[in-house]
């Protein structure tokens, strides 16, 4: 599967085949104006391991596909961080604020307390979702950066780290069935299948992520953790 | 073969744990999916994720004085079957609260014959997706959504802790909804519950 993208082919190519790698592309900071040129090419202007950026994309753009271990253990570090920093932020500054928005136009008409209650359950999960995110951009990825430069920093490990993705998994759910099955009457039907698409979107992208955080970044320390000891 | 119920072992012992793997794999009707000799936060993680039909558990693992509420620790992790392994330190009180147990001593048709009446003394409800909530759901429910805890609503209800985990497992099915604060705003939204009563 994933062996259909090849550093040799053009950027554009690989965004024909999947036009949601343009959000991999941006995170990675490759500029956009240089899709027209070779994988290897737009990797190297930005500055990341064109192997790497391949190995992400296949993750995001395959959801059967698995890495193999070697995959995963020759992978350029710093550049999934900056993958992950770059989804937070694209998560927290776009996706979230976007959704929020669209949550306050769906629950417009609803009776007051009702509407309360959606946009708070909707706000509660916003806010835990930044806060986790705000964890692993503030703790989990300076320890990793750490690790890398050599140190060893004491009272912490990765696996500390791998918990918290399942109930905001949980929540998004939940999200999805409250507004596609228990919205009261007043709420337009094309504002829910608004949000529905949003919420579906944010789902998708957030488990790729997790799979990266999960199946690469955490292989990765671990094996950096043992080295050091 | 596809229908086989799944069975976990919690069993220190490596060769008790391979004698009984073997006499459950001999039965058609069961497949060991895992096997594990203690019960680490790890091995808590991967039984909620595992959630299998059967936990046959040697209660040892659990500290001397933990060893009467092991039960509960379990029912709070996955709502399987649990069956205990007995041993010389179990109380006949503590080997109650499970759902069933077996000896080192058993012949292998007794095990599995064991494993089979603990199914049949559990009675199921296989209830719909999208199905009406029964008016006990529906108070628990309202417990759920007002913040109460499992123990909680079984001593208020007066009902055993794995009658009220069946009933939320019933009630997510039904309703498609998982998390507390899920289920207080499907409660809310259906009238169940006022809004003064989640502050």
């Amino acid at each position: 599967m994933k062996e259909m993208f090849t550093p040799d082919m053009r950027l554009s190519e690989m965004i024909d085949m999947d036009y949601t790698l343009v959000q991999v592309v941006s995170r990675m900071g490759i500029d956009l104006r240089h899709t027209p040129l070779k994988v290897s090419d737009a990797c190297a202007l930005a500055g990341i391991d064109p192997a790497t950026f391949i190995l992400i994309s296949g993750v995001y753009s395959f959801p059967e596909y698995i890495p193999t271990p070697a995959e995963v253990s020759s992978v350029n570090v710093p550049d999934i961080l900056r993958y992950l920093r770059g989804s937070h932020a694209y998560y927290t500054g776009i996706a979230l604020r976007d959704l929020e928005s669209s949550f306050d136009l769906l629950v417009e008409p609803c009776e007051e307390t009702r509407k309360k209650v959606i946009l708070k359950f909707f706000i509660d999960y916003k806010i835990e979702l930044e806060k986790h995110f705000e964890r692993e951009d503030k703790q989990v990825f300076p320890y990793v950066e750490s690790l890398l430069s050599g140190a060893r920093p004491a009272g912490y490990t990765i696996e500390d780290f791998e918990e918290h993705h399942e109930s905001v998994d949980e929540k998004m759910e939940d999200m999805k069935n409250i507004v596609m099955k228990y919205l009261p009457e007043e709420c337009s039907g094309e504002m829910k299948m608004w949000v529905l698409l949003s919420i579906f979107r944010l789902r998708d992208d957030l488990r790729r992520h997790t799979y990266v955080e999960d199946n690469i970044l955490v292989p990765v320390v671990k094996r950096l953790e043992d080295d050091g000891r | 073969m596809e229908d086989r119920k799944t069975v976990v072992l919690v069993i220190p012992s490596d060769i008790v744990a391979r004698g009984l793997k073997g006499i459950i794999e001999d039965a058609m009707a069961y497949r060991v999916e895992e096997v594990f000799h203690d019960l680490s936060k790890p091995v808590e993680a991967r039984l909620r994720t595992l959630d299998p039909d059967v936990v046959l558990i040697d209660p040892s693992v659990f500290d001397f004085k933990a060893r009467k509420e092991g039960r509960d620790r379990l029912a709070e992790i996955c709502d399987s079957i649990v069956i205990a392994l007995d041993g010389p330190d179990l109380t006949d009180e503590a080997l109650r609260r499970y759902d069933g147990y077996v000896s080192i001593y058993d012949s292998g048709e007794a095990v599995i014959r064991k494993l089979d009446s603990a199914f049949g003394s559990r009675q199921s409800d296989p209830s719909p997706e999208g199905g009406e909530l029964s008016a006990r759901e529906k108070e628990i429910l309202v417990c759920v959504a007002t913040g109460m805890l499992n123990k909680e609503i079984a001593d208020k209800l007066n009902l055993s802790i794995y009658t009220v985990i069946t009933h939320r497992k019933n009630i997510t099915r039904k309703t498609g909804i998982k998390t507390v604060a899920g289920l207080t705003v499907y409660a809310l939204l259906n009238g169940l519950i006022d809004i003064s009563s989640v502050q």
